[in-house]
């Protein structure tokens, strides 16, 4: 297992370089820099800006900087942000538990509403509750996140305030006047987790009913029920776990998605979270800052992979590593 | 490929083939009548036929092919064509965007009358309401569905043609071509796509057209791993050893054997990818990068209307609605066709 897991991280080096020179070719094949800018501003005189660029050294060709951005990240070092000229890991540092948190808790929420509701449908296969939750499924698949968040806002923030029913909060993870206390950050995390997850609860409800019905029709399970075991036994621990698995291998790599597409929840609910810093950055033509953030989001991409490859390796006896 | 008891090589072809049909399941049917003109297309329903002794070729000529049968089966689908009525309807609505400003509304998509803003529904004229610049959201609603109609189609039918060459020529060449684009599609995969597209978007500009190309551009890896698996399995097929052993070349194996059976894969795949176009274009457009106003989509009427979210909540109620309906019809068309086209799929 630690072979196969060292294996896994060295072939994460190359796909590393891969995603990191895409990114840097493609922020730099473009006309215009930051600094360009400021060159068409007529407060600034033409030499000044000049010099700032040689001072960032944007005036060296690409590939040439690319290097300089390597040897620089090798010795750990992401750079200084074009924007504000801090030093772009302690931004990121403090933004990644942000987005983890929200991420995380989001898939945990989503487990936790999917898994019975599919094996629910799939144990009572063709009844009403079944078709329900079918049905049910597909119409929070397909609703759109941005629309659902600002719904979301509109109803239990704006309308339950002007009702005088009890509200939740909007924007950020504390109340900036006096919050911050472990009600206060829960409050301010079940609207944008719940926007986050109802899509993944469609998507993944709709294949746990199908993997356990699957796995319901196997022979293990008739054996099972002939020994004398109660259908509860047979439903939630025999049959459970193989559909389980099956479950597991989608959500590792629903991880990425959830940090990617968080950038509009983010944006929507002000939280100060990866997603959000990306957006800001490529506002800003932010370079050393969209590289960093580029490569934190390949890296969690691929530590995810990795670790449902890993999980899914530990819990299924039958796949073993080659 | 069959051999005789014998050892050598069994020269009657013809039979080969047949049994090679015989072998493959009812997706892999091979859609194009036999390149031999006397050989029958066998079905189940053939077969069962033959085992009863009578062997009718009229009446074989006129089993039901793969696409006829997948359509009965949607056909037979309540929910999968309420959902295509639906779609159409939304179709039809957006192309007569021009009759409905001439004959229904009276406005232009771009046209603005700032006395008029922020009109509630069914005001003065403004049947579904004006926005904060005075423009009739009725209007851009069928201009603006039009936009993102057809970026997702666009990007749709890109994201095939990238997805699906990538995936063909992986899965047939396979080797050191397969290694490199494999290799690409690790990278594409590692990178998450929404900031990727954002990025994209907002440096380049592009017009709708432009969007539609970029959203592709950033989304095909997915679908070229799954087409060089299709094709994979596919190339280690009987048929297409016996189509080998006859001579066929390369270009004749992947045109007239393995593409046309993945052609029921690309049906499914391209109305399940539909939607997430779709939201693409939505979601870039809701943070500004996307569609430019003035030119309407329902996505940037969406972050449009966000400014006036307290007071005038049916700018954001409208678009998203609509978008809403959209998703959910291409969803539930995507799954009528693939229970139509391989009902093992589903229970």
């Amino acid at each position: 297992m630690t072979a196969y897991i060292l294996r896994r991280l060295l072939a994460m080096i190359p796909i590393l370089f891969g995603v990191t020179f895409l990114t840097f070719a493609m922020i730099n094949l473009i006309p215009g820099s930051p600094v360009l800018r400021l060159r068409d501003n007529p407060k600034i005189r033409p030499e000044a800006a000049i010099e700032l660029e040689r001072q960032l050294g944007l005036d060296k060709p690409w590939p040439e900087r690319y290097v300089t951005w390597l040897g620089d990240l090798a010795h750990g070092d992401l750079g200084v942000s074009l924007y504000n000229r801090l030093p772009v890991a302690d931004r990121i540092w403090s933004v990644i538990p942000n987005t983890l948190l929200l991420a995380v808790l989001s898939l945990v929420f989503a487990l936790v509403i999917a898994v019975p509701l599919g094996v629910y449908a799939a144990v009572k296969h063709r009844s009403l509750f079944d078709n329900i939750a079918t049905v049910s499924g597909v119409a929070m698949f397909a609703i759109p996140d941005v629309w659902l968040a600002l719904v979301l806002v509109w109803v239990f923030a704006l309308k339950a305030k002007d009702l005088g029913l009890p509200s939740l909060p909007v924007g950020g993870m504390v109340d900036p006047r006096g919050g911050g206390d472990f009600g206060d950050r829960v409050k301010h995390l079940i609207l944008p987790m719940v926007a986050l997850s109802l899509a993944q609860i469609g998507g993944w409800s709709a294949i746990i009913r199908s993997s356990m019905l699957e796995v319901l029709s196997n022979d293990f399970v008739r054996t099972a029920k002939a020994k004398g075991l109660s259908d509860r036994v047979v439903y939630y621990v025999h049959a459970f776990k193989p559909a389980f698995i099956t479950l597991l291998t989608l959500v590792g790599l629903a991880l990425p998605g959830l940090i990617g597409g968080a950038i509009i929840i983010e944006t929507i609910f002000a939280w100060p979270g990866m997603g959000r810093l990306t957006f800001e950055a490529i506002g800003r033509r932010d370079y050393t800052m969209i590289m960093a953030t580029t490569l934190m989001f390949a890296v969690l991409t691929m530590a995810s992979n990795l670790l449902t490859d890993v999980m899914y390796v530990s819990l299924d006896p039958r796949i073993r590593l080659d | 490929m069959a051999r005789t008891t014998t050892g050598e090589r069994d020269l009657n072809v013809d039979r080969d083939v047949q049994r090679a049909r015989d072998d493959t399941p009812a997706l892999a049917t091979p859609l194009r009548p036999s390149p031999i003109p006397a050989t029958p297309t066998l079905s189940a329903y053939a077969d069962a036929e033959t085992l009863d002794g009578v062997l009718d070729r009229a009446a074989l000529r006129r089993t039901p092919g793969l696409y006829t049968r997948a359509w009965r089966i949607f056909r037979a689908n309540k929910v999968s064509m309420t959902a295509l009525v639906i779609l159409i309807a939304i179709v039809i609505f957006v192309l007569s965007a021009g009759l409905i400003s001439t004959y229904v509304t009276g406005f232009t998509a771009a046209e603005n009358h700032l006395s008029d803003k922020l009109k509630p529904v069914m005001t003065d004229g403004y049947i579904l309401g004006s926005d904060g610049n005075g423009r009739d959201v009725l209007t851009r609603l069928a201009y603006g569905g039009r936009v993102s109609l057809m970026i997702a189609a666009l990007a749709a039918l890109a994201l095939f043609f990238i997805g699906g060459l990538v995936g063909l020529i992986s899965g047939y060449a396979g080797g050191k071509t397969d290694t490199i684009l494999m290799r690409i599609v690790d990278v594409l995969l590692s990178i998450p796509t929404l900031p990727l597209l954002i990025l994209v978007a907002s440096l380049f500009a592009p017009g709708p057209v432009g969007l539609a190309f970029w959203i592709a551009v950033i989304s095909w890896a997915g679908i070229a791993r799954l087409f060089r698996g299709e094709t994979l399995s596919l190339r280690g097929r009987d048929y297409v050893d016996a189509a080998r052993a006859l001579g066929a070349s390369n270009a004749r194996i992947v045109m007239k054997h393995i593409v046309p059976n993945l052609v029921p894969l690309l049906v499914i795949y391209t109305s399940l990818s539909l939607p997430g176009l779709m939201l693409a274009e939505t979601g870039l457009s809701f943070l500004g990068v996307g569609v430019q106003v003035p030119t309407p989509s329902w996505g940037n009427m969406l972050g449009d209307g966000q400014q006036f979210f307290r007071t005038n909540f049916s700018l954001v109620l409208i678009p998203g609605l609509m978008i809403y309906i959209t998703s959910l019809s291409m969803y539930l068309v995507g799954n009528g066709l693939r229970d139509a086209f391989d009902p093992k799929l589903t229970q």
